[in-house]
């Protein structure tokens, strides 16, 4: 297990609460459990007649997406409805910054707007840190995934959901699935896994998608997927990432699923009560089979439906630390209740 | 309701005479009304308890509701997300339903407020009844208890902590501002 991380001012607070969601490395376990304490209590939002709490009302989300995305844009959009919040989604394509515009430039007119929060998605690893850095302290930044650095709200989605089917993460094994080399949500989920105590982390796949070093980052790796899906409790399929790969990587896709597709053959090595996870977009017949996508013990839509409420947890989160660390700079005005 | 004299300790026997008494008035309450079917909802955590211990004497057809108010708060700007949140869990319907809701002290009001606004969210009960244990007596909103175990009249700085779940005994006790977690 990865030790408890030294506090990152630019993701905490002075006391500890988070300010800034941009990476999963950093946090302490305290702040990933509260994440998913919190967001058990934001899943049933989603049943109620009225599918709102009040939160974060009056609070303007930007979702600013340099990089094409409808699922995860439109999850951290009804994330911020839910919590009551304003949301402006700025076509990146079409902005200003097409026509010569600097991303500064951006930036600081959205922060004229009295915009609360940034939701940013970009190509390039470690945008979002820049921007978090580089914006004003009142507004707080969201990484939705950079380049292939990190998307820390799909691994905490991910943890949601492993830990409501599994009960915890003590004794669990993971085995992590293929294109672990492009994998921003591999990186995350593994940092995640680590700190809240997974007992094993492995990565499965072949030598041209595993980075040199995977073993770094404190995971046990495979190259062949029987081998390693032995007793695993909970299997993660990733997504091939076909536009980030030069064809080199891969001999083609039918190879690929032939070693590595997950298959219900495969899955009886897994223990039987193994979960079936992928963040998708899911390429049916590439990374899964639509036997195993579909299956009974596949929690592949539960992980999108959890997802709106881990992104309602961040959220209210960072706002709350943003607040609280502002009303501490001006002074406590709370009243008594 | 009973007069309570100011004390800083509620034994555990006190406190059970107290809730003797909020299910007696509970019961007139209802029946003055004519409501035989309604639902008991206690609010996190003190009032859950509360709620609970009145099921336990009254024994409604519906199964006990808990409320977590803190998604709620009209404090958020000041305060931040409490650190501990609680699924709310109404295992019945609220649309058209009878509702008691149950916390464990009555100060400012903006508990039940917020416990209102959050009923209204999964639907639109026929009544509420609202029915504490303490009234404190420090009123902030137009609100008031239909059903109170005592009157308990505190200083500005002081407040009642209900301790529980079993056996239910309360304290007064000193509290700051800063440190005061909102409750009601």
């Amino acid at each position: 297990m990865i030790a408890e991380p030294a506090t990152d001012p630019l993701q905490l607070t002075g006391d500890g609460q988070l300010r800034n969601f941009l990476s999963i490395e950093g946090l302490p376990r305290s702040v990933l459990e509260q994440i998913l304490d919190n967001a058990a209590s934001f899943v049933d939002v989603g049943d109620r007649a009225i599918k709102k709490v009040p939160l974060l009302r009056g609070k303007t989300v930007v979702n600013l997406f340099f990089e094409a995305s409808t699922r995860t844009r439109t999850t951290f959009e009804l994330a911020a409805k839910r919590l009551s919040a304003d949301v402006l989604n700025i076509d990146i394509a079409r902005s200003a910054t097409s026509k010569g515009e600097s991303l500064m430039d951006m930036l600081r007119n959205l922060e004229a707007m009295a915009s609360d929060m940034f939701v940013v998605r970009h190509a390039d690893s470690g945008a979002p840190h820049y921007i978090a850095r580089h914006a004003t302290p009142e507004v707080a930044i969201i990484n939705a995934g950079d380049g292939r650095h990190a998307h820390p709200t799909q691994a905490m989605l991910d943890m949601y959901t492993i830990r409501h089917y599994k009960g915890g993460f003590a004794g669990l094994k993971v085995a992590i699935i293929g294109d672990i080399l492009h994998s921003r949500v591999a990186r995350s989920q593994i940092h995640a896994l680590n700190i809240l105590g997974a007992e094993e982390v492995r990565v499965i796949g072949p030598r041209t998608l595993l980075p040199a070093d995977i073993e770094r980052l404190g995971v046990s790796v495979y190259h062949d997927l029987s081998q390693g899906l032995r007793d695993v409790d909970v299997v993660i399929a990733l997504r091939l990432q076909k536009e980030r790969m030069d064809s080199a990587l891969l001999p083609s896709e039918s190879e690929f699923f032939r070693l590595y597709g997950l298959n219900n053959e495969r899955l009886r090595h897994a223990h039987p009560e193994a979960i079936i996870m992928h963040p998708g977009p899911i390429n049916r017949g590439v990374e899964i089979a639509s036997e195993v996508a579909d299956g009974k013990r596949s929690v592949i839509l539960h992980q999108v439906t959890f997802g709106i409420a881990v992104r309602m947890a961040v959220m209210s989160m960072c706002m709350s630390g943003r607040e609280t660390e502002q009303r501490g700079r001006g002074g406590d005005h709370a009243t008594a209740r | 309701m009973t007069e309570q004299a100011p004390q800083t300790h509620y034994t555990a026997a006190q406190i059970d005479a107290l809730l003797e008494s909020m299910a007696a008035q509970l019961r007139r309450h209802l029946a003055e009304r004519g409501i035989s079917d309604y639902a008991l909802i206690g609010i996190h955590s003190g009032g859950a308890w509360v709620a609970d211990a009145l099921h336990q004497r009254l024994q409604p057809a519906a199964e006990l509701g808990t409320l977590d108010i803190s998604f709620y708060r009209d404090d958020f700007s000041h305060r931040g997300l409490q650190s501990r949140v609680r699924p709310t869990a109404l295992p019945f319907d609220v649309d058209a339903a009878h509702l008691v809701l149950v916390d464990d002290a009555l100060m400012s009001g903006r508990t039940a407020r917020a416990a209102l606004n959050e009923l209204f969210d999964y639907g639109r009960p026929a009544s509420v009844t609202l029915a504490v244990l303490f009234d404190i007596g420090r009123r902030e909103l137009p609100i008031s208890a239909d059903i109170c175990g005592a009157h308990v009249a505190l200083p500005p700085g002081q407040r009642v902590e209900l301790r529980g779940p079993a056996p239910l005994t309360a304290d007064v006790i000193e509290y700051t501002q800063r440190g005061n977690q909102g409750r009601t």
